[in-house]
């Protein structure tokens, strides 16, 4: 299984506003490269990455070839209770990974 | 184009005679050459791509393999205590083959003994992935490989390497990392190749990778033939390198450009 | 380079070999063409303004593999008044599109980072969307430098 980091704050403030960094393992192939003998080395890319906070989309992204391998992507979101977040990457060749974490608002 | 920048700067650069090794208070790593943003991506986990493998190496680590039905914790337990420092002592001297191997050769060779398991490929995410767990258990602690008196030998031959001159541009290891390192090449800084953060992410790979692929790379830059993987030349260069930054600190997983 | 007056067997050699290296790492170029689709693609008829969008790319890179970059927008990120999406774009890529983001008044702060993949030296674009559906964008020039020496392809 592919590894992914998630760096979230484990608590916050009712009405804070935080950053969530997350890095998953993928090559991002762009399907723009050829091997030495000339064949194209096909596509193999995420092509969206989605998080939700109990079940609610916050941020959604539709990623293209031009997305480094090992996509890392930061964001913002206010936290309003405590719950979890859900990432969900999707893509090429039936890709599909999640992750999880929890915050605990005070 | 860069190509032929390359071997412009570089045959000024042969004309050059041999300077002597880098003095300690001037030994550099790789790290300290690098952008801004470049530093952030290593100094920050959660930012570090190397890390992604580091987590692989966790969990290949607590997995059994092989007709002994063991994993590396079953013999070695936690890998943040019995692993701690070890990889700042590789290349190590092996009894059994009368000569260093380096922390993948030792990875392979328990895989081999003790788990009777097949080696994984140089280069495989499986063998980055352990020797990043592994390695990254030394992270900020000093260097010390190649004190071991068998070594001594195999320490001269790395050296003798990294002064002979060869390949095409006719150049030595030596040319650019000892004698140039304070300058840049295409654009480039030209750093003291010092091995500091192996297996590490390099931005040009878009992957973790060993210390022998980056040689390999160099040896292809000076348009030598590239010794195969695994090779004794390969593995003393390693030595001679991780004796010539002795004391500096391990930083794996590391990033570079 | 174009100063070799005087070939050398070597410099020849030299350059065989980075042609035969375009060959194979560079695929053709998004055109100015594709670019303006890809954008319209996004904005529709919508005119699209400069101002209130951040860039924040290094100028120079030591490799185009991996760039990081940010996006941040000027909005107050309140409920009625915040941050749609962001949509970013390349020059000479062989695809104009990078990555577009959807965000909301619930981020809080309208902005997102990430790192992308730069063939060439080129210009980035980024183009938000706003609640009042008005589009505001930056532009920003990176330099891509080359390692001196790379490996050959595989």
């Amino acid at each position: 299984m592919p590894s992914a980091l998630i760096n979230i704050p484990k608590k916050a403030k009712r009405g804070d506003v935080i950053e969530i960094k997350t890095l998953m393992s993928h090559i991002m192939e762009t399907g723009y490269r050829h091997t030495a003998s000339g064949s194209v080395v096909p596509r193999d890319i995420i092509t969206s990455f989605t998080c939700r906070f109990n079940g609610t989309e916050v941020f959604r992204a539709d990623l293209y070839p031009a997305i480094a391998a090992n996509p890392f992507i930061t964001f913002f979101t206010t936290v309003t209770e405590s719950g979890k977040f859900e990432f969900e990457w999707i893509g090429d060749k039936g890709f599909s990974e999640t992750a999880q974490a929890s915050i605990t608002v005070e | 184009m860069k190509f032929a920048v390359c071997i412009a700067l570089l045959t000024a650069m042969s004309g050059a005679a041999l300077a002597t090794e880098i003095p300690l208070a001037e030994r550099r790593s790789g790290y300290s050459f690098m952008s801004a943003d470049t530093k952030a991506m290593q100094d920050e986990d959660t930012a570090n791509p190397g890390m992604l493998f580091v987590l692989d190496g966790e969990a290949l680590w607590t997995r059994k393999a092989g007709g002994a039905d063991k994993a590396c914790a079953d013999c070695h337990g936690d890998a943040g205590v019995s692993m701690k420092g070890v990889a700042a002592h590789y290349p190590a001297f092996e009894k059994t083959l009368g000569k260093p191997i380096d922390l993948e050769g030792r990875i392979n060779l328990c895989r081999t003994n003790h788990q009777q398991a097949s080696p994984f490929a140089y280069e495989s995410r499986e063998l980055l992935a352990l020797s990043a767990y592994v390695a990254q258990q030394s992270r900020g602690m000093p260097i010390a490989a190649g004190t071991d008196p068998e070594l001594a030998p195999f320490v001269d031959k790395g050296r003798e390497l990294f002064m002979q001159r060869q390949g095409q541009l006719n150049l030595a290891c030596a040319n650019c990392h000892d004698d140039n390192w304070d300058k840049k090449l295409a654009g480039s800084a030209i750093t003291q190749g010092q091995p500091t953060g192996y297996p590490l992410y390099r931005l040009e790979w878009q992957s973790l990778g060993s210390l022998q692929r980056r040689l390999r790379a160099c040896i292809t830059g000076i348009r030598a033939q590239a010794y195969d993987y695994g090779s004794p030349e390969l593995v003393e260069l390693e030595l001679y390198l991780m004796t010539r930054a002795h004391g500096m600190p391990i930083e794996t997983p590391a990033v570079r450009p | 380079m174009a100063n070799s007056n005087h070939t050398t067997r070597r410099t020849v050699l030299g350059l065989a070999g980075g042609a035969a290296a375009l060959v194979i790492v560079r695929p053709v170029d998004a055109t100015p063409a594709m670019l303006q689709a890809a954008i319209r693609n996004v904005v529709g008829e919508a005119n699209v303004r400069t101002g209130k969008v951040k860039l924040d790319i290094p100028p120079l890179v030591e490799n185009g593999n991996t760039v990081p970059m940010t996006v941040s927008v000027l909005s107050p990120m309140t409920a009625d008044e915040y941050v749609k999406s962001i949509h970013i774009f390349n020059e000479k890529n062989p695809q104009p599109n990078i990555g577009n983001f959807y965000l909301g008044p619930r981020a809080g702060r309208a902005q997102i980072s990430t790192r992308i993949r730069l063939a060439d030296s080129q210009k980035v674009t980024a183009i938000a969307r706003l609640s009042d559906d008005t589009f505001w964008s930056a532009t920003a020039d990176v330099v891509v430098t080359l390692a001196a020496c790379t490996e050959e392809a595989t």
